[in-house]
């Protein structure tokens, strides 16, 4: 542990070298961290420093997967909740049970269908498409995670499209629109809108379902974690580490979603008023 | 189909154990859910930062990623604190308790929040008039609080229970044997994956509808007397 090898090691004691004590006493941070690991800390912070690249691989995996299946959901769902709130005469029944499937089941389960599951058929292991895309974890994982979030953001868009104020539609008929263009122009900008809240909670939900993929063989977030305990028989160290990683990813995404919804939704925030409200004191 | 009849009780013991599992978490997600939304509504700044400081660290943090820190973890603590105080020898936190303590602590932190947005929705001069009229403050909870809470908080709790159900598959993943743990053994054991972990699919669906049924039940029953526009 006190062999300090790896490549980031050198970087910090080298370049980072900034004190953390006072003058008289001036370290370099890597002896600060050696020495409240080995004297005052349950925790060995050299251990978890010294492999800190795995924890950031993992969060790169974690996020890449997410992000791409919370892209390639969102334009899934936008054709599958139109359809739900129009009550399509053939798609709205298929579509509300594939909805159904997909939010009444475990993410794990409908992960564990498609990579260890399909295997099973021998027509799927004889098709062009297994060898490069079925049997990847990779590719399993993210077409099981689109599925999943393409169900949830369907039914909460189809519930903000049907809230649209029916006097939007009509002021846009009114105005010679097409079906088509009140559609692009007024029923799904508004839409969004008023689903933004919802879809920060998604976001979030699905950057926590992503620990599903240290459970197929991927090296995620929790996956270098899991390593890292598994690796020097620790207990705290890897799960603490990416306990944090975690905490860190959510506070960025729920800041981003503030700011957007300040943004997009700021013609509904209340108005101040210029005075002050009248108060009446007593005696 | 003949392999899973074959198995029908391991899958039939899984299940068991997937709902004694999703109950005991639920108990828990709402004894401390009550104790959270209480903290938040109490006038006491430390209570109302404490509560806030749970539900921001459970936001943050997977619930798989909080089981292994307690089912791995906690395990050690709980035996380095026995070694210290020579309290106790040796004790385990098996799969069963690790997976109700991490996903009744994770599920009450969403409960104090379904539960403090239920009593803000309580008029506060009903609570006004329960004193008035010389009501103890336990007989104003259980004769004015708790009923309509109940009523206020049903479309969210409902909510959180399906997640809640959902998450309880996790638990396979530290060995408890759970409906997913027996269904993928005995899917690997007879080689088809599929067909078992298909079986997992349509008895979560089957637990979802129940509940469905159930809880539409419990609305009615808390909503007698509420007009319907």
């Amino acid at each position: 542990m006190s062999a300090c090898d790896g490549w980031i090691v050198s970087i910090v004691s080298e370049s980072v070298g900034f004190s953390l004590m006072d003058e008289s006493n001036s370290r370099t941070f890597w002896e600060y961290l050696t020495h409240v690991s080995e004297h005052h800390s349950p925790l060995d912070f050299v251990l978890i420093w010294d492999h800190i690249d795995r924890f950031l691989w993992g969060t790169l995996l974690t996020l890449e997967i997410t992000l791409f299946a919370l892209v390639l959901g969102g334009i899934l769902a936008v054709p599958m909740a139109i359809a739900r709130a129009y009550k399509h005469r053939w798609l709205n029944f298929p579509i509300w049970c594939f909805t159904y499937v997909f939010r009444g089941t475990p993410l794990l389960v409908q992960t564990y269908l498609l990579y260890y599951g399909l295997a099973q058929f021998d027509a799927v292991r004889e098709s062009f498409l297994w060898d490069p895309i079925l049997s990847s974890a990779w590719w399993c994982a993210l077409i099981a995670f689109t599925l999943n979030t393409a169900g949830y953001t369907t039914e909460f868009l189809r519930g903000s499209i049907e809230t649209t104020p029916a006097g939007e539609i009509e002021a846009a008929r009114a105005c010679g629109m097409s079906p088509w263009t009140t559609m692009r122009r007024i029923v799904l900008p508004s839409a969004f809108r008023r689903a933004l809240p919802a879809y920060s909670n998604e976001v979030i939900f699905m950057l926590h379902s992503s620990v599903v993929l240290s459970t197929i063989t991927l090296q995620d977030l929790l996956g270098a974690g899991r390593w890292l305990n598994g690796r020097y028989y620790l207990a705290y160290e890897g799960f603490i580490t990416a306990m944090l990683f975690y905490m860190v990813l959510v506070f960025i995404i729920s800041r981003g979603f503030k700011f957007w919804e300040k943004h997009w939704l700021g013609h509904l925030r209340q108005r101040q008023t210029e005075d002050e409200p009248v108060t009446l004191k007593a005696g | 189909m003949e392999s899973i009849w074959a198995y029908r009780n391991l899958l039939f013991e899984g299940t068991v154990v997937t709902v004694q599992l999703a109950v005991g978490s639920l108990l828990l997600a709402v004894l401390l859910g009550l104790i959270g939304a209480t903290a938040k509504l109490s006038p006491s700044r430390v209570f109302q930062n404490l509560a806030s400081a749970y539900t921001t660290l459970i936001r943050g943090v997977p619930d798989l990623v909080l089981m292994m820190l307690l089912f791995y973890g906690g395990q050690q603590l709980v035996n380095d604190f026995g070694d210290f105080t020579g309290w106790w020898d040796y004790l385990e936190i098996n799969q069963f308790s690790a997976g109700v303590f991490s996903i009744g602590f994770v599920f009450g932190a969403y409960m104090t929040e379904t539960f403090r947005g239920a009593i803000l929705a309580i008029p506060r001069g009903q609570i006004e008039a329960g004193i008035a009229c010389g009501m103890t403050p336990m007989k104003i909870f259980s004769r004015i609080t708790w009923p309509q809470m109940v009523r206020y908080a049903l479309p969210s709790f409902t909510n959180n229970w399906l997640v809640l159900v959902k998450a309880t598959a996790l638990v396979s993943v530290i060995g408890l044997h759970d409906l997913v743990w027996n269904a993928s053994t005995a899917g690997r054991s007879v080689r088809e994956p599929f067909t078992f972990m298909f079986a997992v699919l349509v008895i979560y669906l089957m637990i979802t509808a129940i509940s469905d049924v159930g809880l539409r039940w419990l609305d009615r029953k808390y909503s007698v007397g509420v007009r319907r526009v």
